[in-house]
């Protein structure tokens, strides 16, 4: 089995594996416990492929980095864990606003602060969401195995092209580090998009500008020939600086919509044993990995129970999550944190069915057990 | 009328800018257009970067590939597009705020990189987009709104500060020395490394009311008047030198570049291929 595709992987380098599939020929960052291991193989394989990698002086530094090798023109990804998340806010939100096409992995371990570094967690899950100021979309991921990771990375770069937004991975200290068997497709088994481009000798490109019908301008690189102007501030079609409340208007609502009008496209969730569920967990990451241990040993029992698994956690299943409610008896959220996605649940079901939290932060895993005996409790 | 220069590499429907009357920044800023014109430097090739302050507000008037940052960020953004293409020639416009206080850290790092990336700084010793808070170039017992009974820190020198963190082309000029700015700023782009050259402007709104320096032409006339060019203050007796400030160049080493070594990597593994 010498030429076998199929390895033992751990998560982060499932993710690099993932990342330059897609085509990631840039990453600046600075190390951090869970996810140095992403700086280590990017740092090892981006030379390969005649890609750059940089370690910066910090977090912040790290994904201004990143930002300058997206408007060169470069797939650009930078990773980091809890503390280096929170330095990324400043200029994840200068990502959303100039529309810059950004992958960022945050491999989450315990907090606030320093907290447990090398223990997990899921307790960034609304900071991903809210954590940088003022209104901007978000789409995070979150892989349950080595597998998904890969999977999730490529699909990342892609939504950051597609959409010309940055795209979060939040995965976790336990699906980062844990090793499992992989099997890496080959590139061509891969879909690959690419950030839309102006055409040839398009006259007057405007980085903001876009085609009718469409939400997601064209995006040049610096030194293709277009000379244009990026900026963190509220800005009009031409890239300069608008003060003008209505565009400002137009312009938030364009990038709330570019997302809002694609959830199709961008949601994506696991079922398993929803149908006849009478409860359902939602969890996911490594939790859902315990959740879905929990279902198989209550469905031995004869206890109606499912699993449903947001992969995509922003923006949130809301419409599934809704029609489930409707369903079925009570809805069990499991997560690493106190109470995060639980509350977005709570929000969406409007009191359709009884809403119950496994939820720990103490930097040890949620078991199988833990679940088992909430899912009975409230039978 | 507009001058050739303007029209060619200024977005002239952007202008007039946003700078106070008397502020010294649209003169270095026709510096650098000067410096990169007289270089031949094609412009779809240059992109200009900035953080935020009033200086960094000069990147939106320039023809070129510009980048208006985050605060204090402006050269870890373009060290990312230095290193993703090295090709462009790549500048940061910032100011003593922006390059000394909040982008302290970058500045020191990229100037030990040597990353070729040649850094104006717009030195106006005060946060003027703010309203007058004291900057780490406000000299001490002076006056800004946060500093109202008189500046207690000392004030960064930043060609020494960059210097030693390794920029291998430092220097200083005024907004009154306009053609010697130009010319440093030349030697700073031709220079294939970090080159860190200040520009001591003026800002007659806060800085000058602040402190009392006087109209507009009073305060130029202080930058002539205590601005002593490196070359001849090494042939005066100490007691002429003090108490006025160098201008010139300070520094101009030849060290390997950061996105070159960068590629000698890429490199011996395309050989080895």
């Amino acid at each position: 089995m010498k030429n076998s595709k199929i390895k033992l992987m751990q998560g982060n380098e499932a993710c690099v594996e993932g990342a330059i599939a897609a085509g990631m020929k840039f990453y600046g960052g600075y190390p951090i416990t869970p996810s140095t291991e992403i700086a280590e193989f990017s740092a090892i394989k981006l030379p390969l492929v005649g890609g750059k990698f940089i370690q910066m002086e910090d977090e912040i530094a790290g994904i201004a980095a990143a930002i300058g090798g997206s408007l060169a023109g470069l797939k650009s990804m930078t990773a980091t864990s809890g503390p280096g998340f929170s330095l990324k806010q400043e200029n994840l939100g200068y990502a959303a606003i100039a529309e810059i096409p950004l992958v960022i992995v945050n491999v989450q371990r315990g907090g606030p602060s320093t907290g447990l570094p090398t223990a997990p967690a899921q307790a960034d899950v609304m900071q991903a969401k809210w954590g940088t100021h003022g209104d901007h979309p978000t789409i995070a991921l979150s892989p349950s195995s080595v597998k998904e990771t890969f999977d999730l990375t490529v699909r990342a770069f892609n939504l950051a092209e597609k959409y010309r937004t940055p795209v979060i991975i939040l995965t976790d200290e336990i699906v980062g580090h844990m090793r499992e068997k992989i099997e890496i497709p080959d590139a061509s088994e891969l879909e690959i998009i690419d950030r839309k481009r102006p055409g040839n000798n398009e006259e007057n490109y405007m980085p903001y500008r876009v085609r009718e019908g469409e939400l997601v301008p064209p995006m040049a690189a610096y030194g293709d020939g277009y000379r244009f102007h990026v900026t963190g501030l509220m800005h009009d079609e031409t890239g300069f600086p608008s003060n003008s409340s209505e565009n400002a208007e137009k312009l938030l609502d364009r990038l709330m919509e570019k997302i809002d009008n694609n959830l199709d496209d961008i949601i994506e969730y696991e079922e398993y044993m929803v149908e006849d569920a009478e409860i359902v967990v939602i969890s996911y990451g490594s939790t859902a990995r315990s959740a879905k241990s929990a279902i198989k040993q209550l469905r031995s029992q004869g206890i109606k129970v499912g699993l449903f698994r947001p992969i995509t956690v922003w923006p949130f299943p809301e419409e599934r999550v809704y029609e489930l409610s409707q369903k079925v008896k009570s809805i069990v959220v499991a997560e690493m944190n106190l109470g995060q996605i639980v509350l977005e649940v709570e929000r969406i079901v409007k009191g359709n069915c009884e809403i119950a939290l496994v939820g720990k932060a103490n930097g040890e895993v949620i078991t199988p057990e833990e679940i088992v005996n909430k899912l009975k409790e409230v039978l | 009328m507009t001058s050739k220069l303007i029209k060619d590499y200024f977005r002239t429907d952007k202008l007039p800018h946003i700078w106070c009357p008397g502020c010294g920044h649209g003169i270095m800023m026709r510096s650098v257009a000067q410096a990169i014109h007289n270089l031949g430097l094609d412009k779809d090739k240059v992109c200009i970067v900035s953080g935020i302050g009033c200086s960094s507000r000069a990147p939106g008037y320039m023809d070129f590939n510009t980048l208006h940052t985050t605060h204090g960020r402006a050269l870890a953004f373009a060290t990312g597009v230095k290193l993703a293409r090295p090709e462009l020639e790549v500048m940061v416009i910032t100011g003593d705020g922006d390059c000394a206080a909040i982008g302290g850290n970058h500045l020191i790092h990229a100037a030990r990189r040597n990353i070729n990336i040649t850094t104006i700084v717009f030195n106006n010793n005060i946060y003027g987009m703010t309203g007058g808070q004291y900057s780490p170039t406000t000299p001490t017992n002076e006056f800004g709104t946060t500093a109202p009974y008189g500046n207690i820190d000392k004030s960064f020198d930043i060609p020494e500060l960059a210097g030693a963190a390794g920029a291998t082309y430092t220097a200083r000029g005024t907004a009154y020395h306009a053609k010697q700015l130009t010319k440093i700023v030349e030697n700073g782009i031709k220079n294939k490394g970090f080159s860190l050259i200040e520009g001591i402007s003026i800002c007659p709104t806060y800085y000058g009311r602040k402190n009392r320096k006087g109209s507009i032409v009073d305060m130029m006339n202080w930058l002539k008047d205590n601005a002593l060019d490196i070359k001849v203050a090494s042939k005066l007796p100490e007691e002429k030198v003090k108490g006025k400030f160098l201008i010139g160049e300070f520094k101009n080493v030849t060290e390997p570049e950061y996105t070159e070594e960068y590629m000698k990597i890429i490199e011996r593994f395309q050989k080895e291929r």
